[in-house]
């Protein structure tokens, strides 16, 4: 009896290990597949001519695979999303978990999750349909499917990510802190700007780079709303095409196995990338500035 | 905020008038910030209900789409929907339980629960287009299941599992260690403890997980673009292998690539509406749920 007690013990461990590995695997055969996909086009183009080549015409003959405006378009989209969901992120999280009252804190806080909720192709509609004209009506500008609109509309897909692990970060400030410094005669505002931001900077710093590393993987909002334009852009009024903008929309046209796809597969490893070095510099933060107690202050 | 000595020395009404003003100010500004997310939120459903709610219709909910798409309704869509999402939660809650209890029970802190974790935490910040890729390479083409279902809900099944794995593993942290060694101490195993004792009191916090799961899966595109999701197909699915229509395609569709696109907008607009109501009813019915279940736990 108490074999067989011990037997399942040890069988249950070791399914229970080799099932909590499948994250791990499914993230190797994504990497698996885009290589194996993405790759060959490094037959026909060199990595510095994809990367750094400023023409994309891919259905043309000969065919220009360079990928060089659509990153610019993704940093650039993500950079100016940034300016906009990082104030308004952390402002949020401080409001949250350091003034606001209770029963406010759980009016808004439902609120920024449901923000996070809203699926991208609708936000990427209302951008479309409500943003675009409003704002070439404002500007004056030919359209108003631009960098800006884009965004505009990712900084609020970012602002939910950003606020609620910088709040988790505020939240684990010990209290002791707060108190000491308002015993010194310092006010709330004085508290939290030298007390408790500082205290907090790690996870707040995760946060950020977390939110900025969604808003450049965002793929419906920035193919409805960016414009599409494979240029490099010379205003944040002019239309341009983020990476995977370009992967969602060209991928139906590509023939499977052809060089259009392997061009598309290749644009997913760069994309790929971005967002994996933003992953392992928020993980790195996590882990390197972990808050333990109040000792490590 | 410049603190000249004398201000810390002696109390300066001066100094201490500056600041408070200073400070309603700034929390002014914070509180703003708060309000803008409420704002932001309220004017997108506001706007999608306002011109939405007219198309909503008995037929419009039960009739497929007509006359290229100009007519009809999205009833496919919302069976294709409802198809992809639920398929996509039977595949990734079972692997997304299991990891979080191995995680969360048996595994002791080391290198392999660190890159485990690593695994899940990038798996997480993959970009959804990409997951797309992922899925028309390996189960569209490798496995040759085709534009189906079964590939479409795998696929969204592989983006879900972080998100199962989250909310499982905060559900089973919440579990007081007390009743595990009350049960161990009354000579239940590992296995017992976890199936008999753990995992009924940790399952309302799992099952708030897989509301949020499938409202998430729901709402994805760009997974389901090349995988499962095609532009147009009238008859209803019989077998996992049939390509579907979904609902965030259709808006897709409708709004950018359709012959008429002024002409469909009230369609657009409704299917927006069917959209938004039933993911953020989902998420609500989760953050209410767990708001409830947290306040017991306290």
């Amino acid at each position: 009896m108490a074999d067989r007690r011990q037997t399942t013990e040890k069988n249950m461990r070791t399914m229970f290990f080799i099932i909590a590995t499948a994250s791990i695997a499914v993230l190797f055969l994504i990497m698996l597949f885009l290589f194996k996909e993405g790759l060959p086009i490094f037959k026909t183009v060199s990595v510095k001519d994809f990367i750094f080549g400023k023409y994309w015409y891919p259905t043309s003959d000969p065919a220009d695979f360079g990928i060089f405006p659509l990153i610019v378009a993704s940093v650039l989209v993500t950079a100016v999303s940034g300016v906009i969901s990082i104030p308004l992120g952390v402002m949020t999280a401080v409001y949250l978990s350091e003034i606001a009252k209770p029963r406010v804190g759980q009016i808004v806080k439902p609120m920024v999750e449901m923000l996070a909720a809203l699926p991208s192709v609708v936000i990427g509609f209302f951008g479309m349909v409500l943003v675009a004209p409003f704002l070439q009506r404002v500007f004056g500008i030919p359209t108003g499917l631009n960098l800006f609109n884009a965004a505009l509309m990712l900084a609020f897909m970012s602002v939910p990510t950003i606020c609620s692990i910088s709040e988790d970060a505020i939240h684990s400030v010990p209290d002791a802190l707060r108190e000491a410094s308002v015993a010194l005669g310092a006010t709330q505002l004085q508290t939290i700007v030298r007390v408790v931001v500082p205290a907090s900077l790690s996870g707040i710093s995760t946060g950020i780079i977390l939110g900025l590393s969604r808003a450049i993987g965002e793929t419906m909002v920035v193919l409805m709303v960016a414009g599409g334009a494979a240029m490099l852009p010379r205003s944040p009024f002019d239309p341009v095409r983020p990476m995977p903008a370009s992967i969602a929309s060209e991928m139906a046209e590509a023939p499977v196995g052809g060089e259009h796809y392997y061009a598309l597969f290749a644009t997913g490893i760069v994309l790929f990338v971005f967002t994996l070095f933003f992953n392992i510099v928020a993980d790195y933060l996590a882990q390197k500035y972990a808050q333990v107690g109040e000792a490590s202050l | 905020m410049p603190v000249d000595e004398e201000s810390l020395l002696e109390f300066n009404p001066a100094y201490d008038k500056r600041r408070k003003i200073k400070q309603s100010f700034f929390f002014f500004l914070f509180r703003g910030a708060a309000v803008v997310n409420g704002i932001a939120l309220l004017i997108i459903v506001y706007f999608m209900v306002v011109n939405g709610w007219r198309a909503i219709t008995w037929e419009f909910l039960t009739q497929p789409p007509m006359e290229s798409m100009t007519k009809g309704g999205i009833l496919p869509c919302i069976v294709g929907t409802f198809c992809l999402s639920f398929g996509a939660i039977i595949i990734a809650l079972p692997i997304g339980i299991s990891s979080a209890i191995y995680l969360n029970e048996y595994a002791r802190p080391g290198k392999m629960v660190r890159l485990i974790r690593l695994g899940i935490n990038n798996l997480a910040g993959v970009p959804s287009v990409v997951f797309g890729l992922f899925g028309l390479a390996f189960f569209v083409v490798i496995l040759k299941m085709g534009v189906s279902i079964a590939a479409g809900a795998l696929t969204l099944g592989a983006m879900s599992l972080p998100v199962i794995i989250g909310a499982t593993e905060e559900a089973l942290k919440s579990v007081p260690d007390t009743y595990r060694e009350a049960s161990l101490g009354l000579g239940a195993t590992k296995w017992q403890t976890i199936w008999w004792v753990v995992l009924p009191s940790a399952m309302p916090g799992i099952l708030t997980g897989a509301i949020l799961g499938i409202s998430r899966a729901a709402g994805e595109t760009a997974p389901i673009m090349f995988t499962g999701a095609v532009f147009f197909t009238p008859k209803l699915p019989t077998s996992i292998f049939n390509e579907v229509m979904a609902l965030p395609y259709h808006i897709y569709v409708l709004a950018t690539a359709g012959t008429e696109i002024e002409k469909t907008r009230h369609l657009q607009y409704g299917t927006a509406m069917v959209l938004i109501a039933l993911v953020l009813g989902m998420n609500l019915v989760a953050i209410l749920w767990r708001a409830r279940l947290r306040n017991r736990l306290k």
